[in-house]
C-alpha cells in the first residue's frame, strides 16, 4: 500500500516536471525560430511587391471590415456610457476627451489587437498547419528553398505593418463612432466636443505611446500565430489545437504586453 | 487574385491607415496647435494648487505656451514652474504670472499678464511677480471662519 501511494506521488512530480521542461523548451524553441525569422527576413523586403504584398492583403486588407464596425461600435458605447456618467456632474462635454483617450491609449490597440489575433493571426497559423500537414513544407526544403524565408518571413512582416495601420483606423473610427453618438443623436455641442479633445490628447504621450503599443503586438500575434502555426503537429487534430492555442495565448500575450507597457508609458504623469 | 487588383486593395489598405493616422494627430490630438520655437521662462510660486506639466500658458485667454517643468525649491521652500512660451510672443520684463482655473472646477493654467516695461523677458529669465492658486479650501475656511465672527458680534449688538 505505502508502495502504491509513492509510486502515485512520485508519478505526480513526474508529470510536473515533464511539463515544465516541456514549456521551457517549446519557449526555447520559439525564441529560436523568432530570431531566425528576424535573420532571413531579407527575401521580404527584396521581394517586397511579389511576396510582402499579397500578406499585407490577407492580414491586413481582409481585417478592415471588422475593424471597422467594431471601431465604430466602440466608439459609440463609449459615448453613450460616457455621457450617461458625465452628465451628472454637468460635464458633458468631456465626453469627448474621455472616448479620444480611451481608444488612442487603450483599447485602439488592444482590441484591434486582440481582433487581429482571432481574424488574421488563426487564419495564418491554420494555412501554415496545413501546408506542414500536406507536406508542401517538407517539399519546398527538397527543392532548396527556404520555407522560413519564403512562407514565415513575408507573412510576419505583412502582420507587423498591418497591425499598427489596423489600430490607427479602431481609433479613428472610434473617435467617430462617439462624435456621431454624443454630437450628433444626443446634441453635445461639437466645438466643445473637438476642442477638449483637443487640449487633453497630447500627441506624443498618447498617440505615439498607442501606435507604439499596436507595433509591439502586432510582433507578438503574428510571431505567435506563426509559430503555432510552424510547430502544428501534422494532423487535422494538431492544426485545429494549434489555431485555438494561437488565439488564447495571443490574446494573454496582448493583455499582458498592455500591462506593462502601460506601466512604463504612464506612470501617473 | 489578380495582382493589380491585389496592389490596389493593399495601396487603399494603406492610405486609409495613414489617413487614419493623420486624424488622430491632428483632429483629435495637439500636434496642430504647438506654438513653434520656444523660450524659457521661470516662475516661483507658494503654492501651484493641481497645477501639472503639460497645462496651457494662457495671456488674454490665448494659449501662448505650456508648462514644462514642476520642481520644489528645497531651500527657499517654493515651488519653482518652469514654461515654455512661444518665440513669436514678446512679454515685458515686468509681466506677471498667476495660476487661475478655468471654470469653477476646471483644469488649472498660468495666466500671463502683460506689464509696461520697454525690455522684453528672454530665455532664462525668471518672472518675480507671481500669484499662486486659490485654494478653494483655504477660501472656504476663510468665509465661514469671518461668517461666524459676524454672527457673534451681531449678537452681542442685539
Amino acid at each position: 500500500m505505502p508502495e502504491r501511494v509513492l509510486n502515485g506521488v512520485l508519478n505526480g512530480l513526474r508529470g510536473v516536471g515533464h511539463q515544465v521542461v516541456n514549456g521551457v523548451w517549446r519557449l526555447g524553441y520559439a525564441a529560436r525560430f523568432f530570431l531566425v525569422t528576424l535573420l532571413r527576413s531579407a527575401t521580404s523586403f527584396r521581394r517586397f511587391r511579389g511576396l510582402t504584398f499579397r500578406e499585407i492583403y490577407f492580414a491586413g486588407v481582409l481585417s478592415l471590415i471588422i475593424i471597422i464596425v467594431s471601431g465604430l461600435f466602440v466608439g459609440m458605447v463609449l459615448g453613450l456610457q460616457g455621457y450617461e456618467t458625465l452628465q451628472k456632474y454637468g460635464s458633458s462635454e468631456a465626453v469627448g476627451t474621455l472616448v479620444a483617450l480611451s481608444l488612442v491609449r487603450e483599447l485602439g490597440p488592444v482590441v484591434a489587437a486582440l481582433l487581429f489575433a482571432s481574424r488574421a493571426g488563426s487564419a495564418m497559423t491554420a494555412e501554415i498547419g496545413l501546408m506542414k500537414a500536406t507536406e508542401q513544407i517538407s517539399a519546398m526544403e527538397m527543392m532548396a528553398v527556404d520555407p522560413i524565408a519564403r512562407v514565415i518571413g513575408p507573412r510576419f512582416w505583412g502582420g507587423v505593418i498591418s497591425m499598427p495601420l489596423l489600430a490607427a483606423i479602431f481609433s479613428a473610427m472610434g473617435v467617430l463612432g462617439g462624435y456621431l453618438i454624443t454630437v450628433v443623436v444626443i446634441g453635445v455641442d461639437a466645438g466643445a466636443f473637438w476642442s477638449q479633445m483637443q487640449s487633453a490628447v497630447d500627441f506624443q504621450h498618447d498617440i505615439v505611446n498607442g501606435i507604439i503599443k499596436s507595433v509591439v503586438f502586432g510582433v507578438a500575434v503574428t510571431a505567435i500565430s506563426l509559430f503555432e502555426g510552424y510547430d502544428a503537429p501534422p494532423t487535422a487534430e494538431g492544426v485545429s489545437g494549434a489555431t485555438t492555442r494561437t488565439v488564447v495565448t495571443s490574446s494573454l500575450a496582448i493583455l499582458g504586453l498592455d500591462f506593462i507597457l502601460t506601466a512604463f508609458m504612464f506612470k501617473g504623469v | 487574385m489578380n495582382r493589380t487588383v491585389l496592389d490596389a486593395w493593399v495601396g487603399i489598405f494603406v492610405a486609409v491607415g495613414i489617413g487614419a493616422l493623420f486624424f488622430l494627430a491632428l483632429k483629435v490630438g495637439n500636434a496642430s496647435d504647438s506654438v513653434g520655437d520656444i523660450y524659457r521662462v521661470s516662475a516661483e510660486f507658494e503654492n501651484i494648487g493641481g497645477l501639472k506639466v503639460r497645462a496651457p500658458v494662457k495671456s488674454a485667454g490665448v494659449v501662448v505656451g505650456r508648462v514644462s517643468d514642476i520642481q520644489f525649491d528645497a531651500k527657499k521652500f517654493v515651488a519653482r514652474v518652469t514654461l515654455n512660451v512661444g518665440k513669436r510672443y514678446e512679454f515685458p520684463k515686468d509681466t506677471s504670472v498667476s495660476i487661475l482655473t478655468s471654470g469653477l472646477l476646471g483644469e488649472q493654467y498660468v495666466g500671463m499678464e502683460a506689464g509696461g516695461d520697454s525690455a522684453a523677458l528672454k530665455d532664462g529669465d525668471t518672472i518675480k511677480l507671481t500669484q499662486s492658486a486659490v485654494v478653494l479650501e483655504k477660501l472656504i475656511g476663510q468665509f465661514l471662519y469671518n461668517k461666524a465672527a459676524e454672527g457673534g458680534t451681531n449678537k452681542d449688538t442685539k
